[in-house]
């Protein structure tokens, strides 16, 4: 395990980025050290200090609070969208790839047309039409994200269809459902969790670029996109709002793509040559 | 090649109207009345209801779409709610500032990402390389619209070297009178132009040297390039004329796949810089829900995005001669 860890670099500090935020975002109530919508007029806009370790906001709230309760925001809903697409993707992409013909046609040509839109601006026009909130911005996310995933596992499922082990399965009078479920998905599994890491960071520049646009979870509450909106506000009294929280945003993206890149190298060696990453 | 072109193109009409019928059904989700949303509460019930038949809404959602679609093939994408505009007049006329924001952070990513992708692999294993890849996995992770903030705060607040906000003269005019002998008009543009594009283009100047550098590699070891080497050919004549000409191709692949994640991209750094293209229009639309607006925006954006990788698909056949376009 130590000697795995220590020839993958990625995976290790990924592992070690990924493992403190979401340790941070857990104990976020224990390890804040005001109220999260707790304000001082008197001290707005201060740099970092003793009493506020990040510097506090136009409202005097303490930044390094509003960073920590917004990680169970940013990851949250990232956590809550990736499941849902690949729970959608996963489902339709086993379906195209296992049954084949018609059927096949049919799902990839709906998959090709969701991937023509560009996905920030398909969220974007979702979120219109349905409204703001966090529940319709993770159906929002989860429209544009299951794509990629259908995509993965169809073209997988197409590979492992072929394989012996199928064809013994079905001649021994198991069920298509059994065969899916017992013999492909477990197949399937390396390349689904390397996506589904990547997409993580995908997912947490879609939130916050949804929220610093007025589009994702509403303010008051503290995700990190917001409070880089906001900072922009005042860049020339206090830079180090927007800078604080927009390194914050780049650091969760940062460590799920090296985890994922990591992951790709333990899982699939051979990959290690193909590219790919998290921006938007 | 002709034949070939045409029959791209043709692909592309199915796949618009496919577009458009999922977005049409997106948008049937609406929850409120965007009649309601526009003539607020004060509006009488015969006032909505005329407001509604003149929309075409009081007629079933299928007739609608028949209708929408019809239009479209006529090239007509409706009328914006609040600007009582036509929706196609509205995106054209923002339409040459977004492609000249676009264009000129392709040429960013596209410079800065084969420069630093061929040094990492000239260099390959050393202290260069890491700090190139370094420089690449940051690139990758950083969000555009901080990248956007932090290089205004730079350049513009501290520095004051740039302009923070707002688009310059017309880029294409400007470099026509640049020519004649005025650089004043050109000067100006660059000057709204570089932070913009800088912006958007980093990041994918950062996916782009990653797969140049793997792309370099794999073909470096290639009997060709040694064939070469042993002719007596220098190094920098190998690398240009044979290394990467054949490591091109996955690489203009993955410029044309990129550039949704541009014009995404787009929406972000407009709304920073206040650039008066398609992505300032789409905030706006978005934040007052205007309906055919959004439509007529979600497909201009998705038919860039096709347009862009039918022209990559060609590019490929005149780059590489080996893939047949029949």
């Amino acid at each position: 395990m130590l000697n795995t860890l220590l020839r993958n670099p990625s995976l290790l500090i990924g592992g070690v980025i990924v493992l403190t935020l979401g340790v941070i975002a857990i104990l976020a109530p224990a390890l804040a050290t005001h109220g999260v919508e707790q304000m001082d007029m008197a001290n707005r806009l201060q740099g970092p200090s003793a009493a506020h370790w990040l510097g506090t906001d136009n409202f005097g709230r303490d930044l390094w609070t509003r960073l920590a309760y917004g990680a169970q925001l940013s990851l949250g809903v990232s956590a809550l969208a990736v499941s849902l697409s690949v729970l959608l993707g996963t489902t339709i992409g086993l379906v195209a790839g296992y049954f084949g013909g018609w059927v096949d046609m049919v799902l990839m040509r709906i998959t090709d047309i969701f991937l023509g839109f560009p996905a920030l601006i398909l969220a974007m026009a979702v979120v219109a039409v349905i409204g703001p909130g966090t529940p319709n911005l993770v159906a929002a996310m989860v429209l544009v994200f299951w794509t990629e995933y259908a995509r993965v596992i169809r073209a997988t499922t197409l590979s492992l269809r072929s394989r012996a082990y199928v064809d013994a399965a079905l001649t021994g009078g198991a069920s298509h459902l059994k065969i899916l479920f017992r013999e492909i998905l477990p197949n399937a599994q390396g390349p689904i969790i390397v996506l589904a890491t990547l997409g993580f960071g995908t997912a947490i520049i879609t939130e916050s670029a949804l929220s610093f646009l007025g589009f994702g979870v509403r303010p008051p509450a503290p995700t990190w996109g917001g409070t880089l909106a906001y900072g922009t506000r005042f860049l020339s009294q206090s830079p180090w709002l927007s800078f604080a929280s927009g390194l914050t945003i780049m650091l969760a993206c940062l460590g799920f793509n090296l985890l994922g890149d990591g992951l790709r190298d333990m899982l699939d060696p051979r990959s290690r040559l193909r590219d790919g990453g998290a921006t938007a | 090649m002709l034949a070939y072109t045409a029959r791209r193109i043709l692909t592309l009409i199915p796949l618009v109207f496919g577009m458009a019928t999922v977005a049409f059904c997106l948008l049937l989700f609406f929850p409120g009345d965007p009649v309601a949303v526009l003539l607020g509460d004060a509006a009488s019930p015969e006032q909505v209801a005329q407001a509604r038949a003149s929309l075409g809404l009081d007629q079933p959602w299928f007739m609608r779409l028949v209708n929408y679609l019809w239009s479209l093939a006529h090239g007509d994408l409706g009328s914006s709610i609040f600007q009582r505009r036509p929706v196609l007049d509205i995106i054209l006329e923002r339409l040459p500032a977004t492609l000249e924001l676009a264009s000129a952070a392709m040429l960013v990513a596209v410079a800065i990402g084969l420069t630093l992708g061929i040094v990492a692999a000239v260099w390959r294993g050393t202290v260069i390389d890491m700090g190139a890849m370094l420089l690449a996995q940051l690139g990758i992770s950083m969000p555009v619209f901080w990248l956007g903030i932090m290089l205004v705060y730079v350049f513009s607040v501290t520095l004051g070297w740039l302009p923070a906000i707002s688009r310059g003269p017309d880029l294409v005019p400007a470099i026509g009178q640049a020519l004649q002998g005025d650089t004043s008009a050109l000067s100006k543009a660059l000057s709204h132009l570089f932070l913009p594009a800088l912006s958007l283009g980093l990041g994918q100047a950062a996916i782009i040297s990653r797969l140049v550098r793997v792309s370099v590699l794999e073909v470096v070891h290639e009997d060709f390039v040694r064939t070469a080497r042993a002719k007596g050919l220098g190094r920098p004549r190998v690398m240009l004329i044979h290394v990467l000409r054949n490591a091109l191709l996955p690489i203009i692949s993955v410029i044309g796949l990129r550039f949704g994640v541009l014009l995404a991209g787009a929406v972000l750094t407009e709304a920073i810089f206040a650039w008066p293209g398609l992505g300032q229009l789409i905030v706006l639309a978005v934040s007052q829900r205007d309906l055919p607006l959004i439509l007529g925006l979600l497909l201009v954006f998705a038919l860039m995005f096709a347009i862009v990788n039918l022209i990559v698909d060609l590019i490929y056949g005149v780059v590489d001669p080996r893939v047949s376009l029949e």
